[in-house]
């Protein structure tokens, strides 16, 4: 693969709800920010991937409201409907083609004017699944059942995860629930769907990020310390949840050993110094860790016991908090990107792992993770 | 290193109003098996699935996780692309360029819409925004009303004029067995039919079709070893210039003008009349059969009408537009854009069949949408320099 550099980032802060600004608003935040970080003007950028969901916004063509907010006039633009890694992914393939040098990729949401129950029951089948009642929470709930009961997997484990990730969130001022937990708030708190209660879950938040991706040449003409991407790779597993054993994530491992065979990984838990991953439930922490091959199989509830998953740990896992304290659907996965872009460049402020070269981000669409997206960013020596 | 990629394989479901007989996941399923079965390819030997259609047409949220047993996308990378009206054209977009890339080899590109299962006016006024426009202009008929009467006004275009277009179309779709509307119409029918929004009527005005269409891109590393006639993408461009009513004025279609300037530019194109040899025009409504072509540098403003009563856009004229029969009889809007690709690939690969243009050797198929938005891409018989 041809480099591929990020060469800017930019997201607004994360928040329950954003009164004042618009779907436009807040990505014209995040495009201005990733522009000044890239030490750019829109004259630069050759094209751009907006990243939209129609049910999110509650628009249809959602990606009609966010081109101005872009830069986007008389420019060539597409739109992924899906999680942000996705959204980059095809940035980047617009790049490789040698279409283009430059691609502006954007991602937002509003979870405060969607109905997330609602808008997640609408990924089932709408004669099967759907009248049961599954949505997000409760399809991760079985999951997590799934999980826990075929790997002896415990709530307490589970509980950490959310323990750990708030807390990290305090160091990171773009987050939403910074918050000092114990393992009893976290399992004491209001049961959603059994096991996944209230501080297991993520949160519902407004948000938006913007990521700049440019081929070498560009890249070296604007910034002296790019981030490369090193490997990246996506997967699909089946629908029917029935069809999966939930306790495994299939197209996470494949995905995972795509990207890292493009990187030359092949002992993640060692040659990756921090990883940024799609926690939107705690369980889904110690599975992706799993799927990641950061531990055995069923090794996640141990990986976090042992603390390994700290800041201070051998594989950091979401220094800026995570989802769980900050989940823009949409957005989450090129914020991961964008987290682990500071990481790579050593500019995270409180939340840098020191001495960070290897990053990882990662990225879900469809119930129970069906789908999974991963990338490997280094820096030049990385 | 960036490749050359080449469209090997298409097919297409048949249309109708309503497909009662299959649910989304087979309609699309009926699809990727033509197109597999046209490359003589297995799923196994597809590398991506790209998918697209317009979320609220059906009502399901990440189409892209919920076809894969229709779309074959089991274990491997799938991805969804949505741009409205768009799509198809976008997907065909991407396919191309995620094949550049040189990250995968063989793509398998699906564009589907069960229009049946919605309202589709109801669905597309949710486009625009709920603060300024939507309470006063949405839809998609309204907006090409607007321009149909600029237009009419510019040049002194009559209705008789765009009911020419439709002759021509519905005649052509005649002889496509997978159009939706296959009766030949009249200029007298097209002018009596119903009023819509003043211009456009009934007849002049594309229907909603339940479809899917695949096509298959492949690498420079394997198309010539799938297929006799590989059909190369020498380029493509897009301009989404709509997001408030007041971005767009009405005269000619500037997001086309612009994307096909540009598209010339990439692909050496001097003059397209002469040197394109059929065009797939995404062209939802009769007007735009004719103002489009002006946009597309054919011929000069207000000048379209001639080349059109003169038969030059005809089957047998100098530049076949729309052999298929086009969107005015088949519109199943996430794959119509698609469609087009796989039309112009079919015609460049000598297998249309009763609506073979005769030696083919440059195509271009447009997408429209969004709300006067506009993709393009040219393809070429020849492999790209």
């Amino acid at each position: 693969m041809e480099k591929v550099a990020i060469i800017g980032i930019g997201m607004t802060k994360q928040e329950r709800r954003k009164k004042a600004e618009t779907f436009a608003d807040m990505v014209f935040e995040a495009v201005t920010k990733a522009l000044e970080d890239a030490d750019m003007t829109t004259k630069d950028i050759d094209n751009i991937v907006t990243g939209c969901n129609d049910f999110w916004d509650g628009r249809t063509i959602s990606s009609m409201a966010v081109g101005d907010a872009s830069g986007a006039w008389d420019k060539n633009i597409s739109c992924v409907e899906g999680d942000g890694t996705f959204v980059a992914f095809y940035g980047m393939t617009r790049i490789l083609s040698h279409s283009y040098g430059t691609t502006l990729v954007t991602a937002h949401s509003k979870g405060s004017e969607s109905v997330s129950s609602l808008i997640t029951n609408a990924m089932f089948d709408p004669i099967y699944t759907r009248p049961l009642g599954l949505d997000g929470i409760t399809s991760a709930a079985l999951q997590a059942r799934r999980y826990m009961d075929k790997y002896g997997i415990t709530e307490e484990q589970c509980a950490m995860v959310s323990v750990k990730n708030h807390r990290n969130a305090k160091n990171n001022p773009y987050s939403q629930l910074p918050m000092d937990l114990s393992l009893k708030d976290v399992l004491n708190s209001r049961m959603l769907a059994d096991p996944i209660k209230l501080l297991d879950a993520s949160p519902i938040t407004d948000g938006a990020c913007a990521v700049i991706l440019a081929n070498e040449k560009t890249a070296k003409r604007f910034t002296k310390h790019p981030v490369w991407i090193k490997g990246v790779g996506f997967c699909a597993d089946a629908y029917h949840l029935g069809d999966r054993d939930l306790a495994e994530c299939k197209s996470l491992e494949k995905a995972a050993q795509t990207a890292y065979k493009m990187a030359g990984i092949t002992n993640p838990f060692k040659e990756i110094d921090v990883a940024e991953i799609y926690d939107a439930f705690s369980y889904q922490e110690l599975m992706w860790s799993e799927g990641l091959g950061f531990c055995d199989k069923g090794g996640g509830g141990k990986l976090v016991e042992k603390g390994e998953t700290e800041m201070k740990g051998s594989i950091p896992l979401n220094p800026s908090g995570g989802c769980l304290s900050a989940h823009a659907v949409i957005a989450a996965g090129l914020i991961r990107i964008a987290e682990a872009t500071l990481q790579v460049r050593g500019g995270a402020g409180k939340r840098q792992i020191p001495g960070s070269k290897t990053a990882l981000a990662h990225g879900v669409n469809g119930p129970c993770g069906q789908s999974h997206c991963v990338w490997i960013l280094g820096g030049e020596d990385g | 290193m960036a490749k050359r990629v080449a469209v090997v394989g298409t097919g297409q479901t048949y249309h109708k109003s309503k497909r009662i007989d299959v649910n989304g996941v087979e309609l699309i399923y009926e699809a990727v098996t033509q197109a597999l079965e046209d490359a003589e390819l297995t799923r196994d030997d597809i590398d991506l699935v790209i998918i697209g259609n317009m979320d609220h047409f059906e009502g399901i949220n990440y189409v892209d996780m919920w076809s894969i047993d229709g779309s074959g996308g089991l274990m491997k990378p799938t991805i969804k692309l949505t741009t409205g009206g768009t799509t198809g054209s976008t997907l065909a977009i991407a396919g191309y360029q995620m094949v550049a890339s040189g990250l995968f080899d063989k793509a398998l590109v699906i564009g589907w819409e069960k229009n049946s299962e919605s309202d589709t006016t109801a669905a597309i006024n949710t486009a625009f925004d709920p603060i300024w426009d939507r309470l006063t202009f949405a839809g998609a008929i309204g907006g090409l009303a607007v321009e149909a009467s600029a237009y009419m006004n510019d040049y002194g275009i009559t209705e008789r004029d765009a009911a020419r277009v439709v002759v021509r179309d519905r005649k052509n779709a005649y002889h496509n067995p997978y159009a939706h509307l296959r009766k030949e119409v009249t200029i007298e029918e097209v002018l009596s039919s119903p009023m819509l929004c003043d211009p456009i009527k009934l007849l002049d005005m594309c229907p909603r079709s339940d479809g899917a269409c695949a096509v298959i891109f492949a690498s420079e590393d394997v198309a010539e070893k799938i297929t006799e006639i590989p059909v190369w993408i020498w380029g493509t461009a897009n301009r989404h210039l709509y997001t408030y009513i007041n971005d767009v004025n009405f005269h000619g279609l500037q997001s086309l003008k612009n994307a096909s300037k540009e598209l010339y530019q990439k692909c050496g194109i001097r003059e397209p009349l002469k040197e394109i040899d059929v065009i797939e025009l995404y062209q939802p409504y009769s007007f735009g059969g004719l103002m489009w072509l002006e946009s597309m540098g054919l011929c000069k403003d207000g000048e379209a009408p001639r080349l059109v009563w003169d038969g030059v856009t005809d089957m047998d004229g100098e530049l076949p537009v729309n052999p298929s029969g086009g969107v005015i009889a088949t519109n199943p809007i996430g794959a119509t854009g698609l469609i087009r690709c796989a039309e112009v690939a079919m015609q460049i690969m000598d297998k249309a069949g009763e609506h073979q243009v005769p030696d083919v050797k440059i195509a271009v198929s447009t997408g429209f949408g969004g709300c006067m938005w506009s993709d393009i891409l040219l393809y070429g018989k020849e492999k790209p320099k």
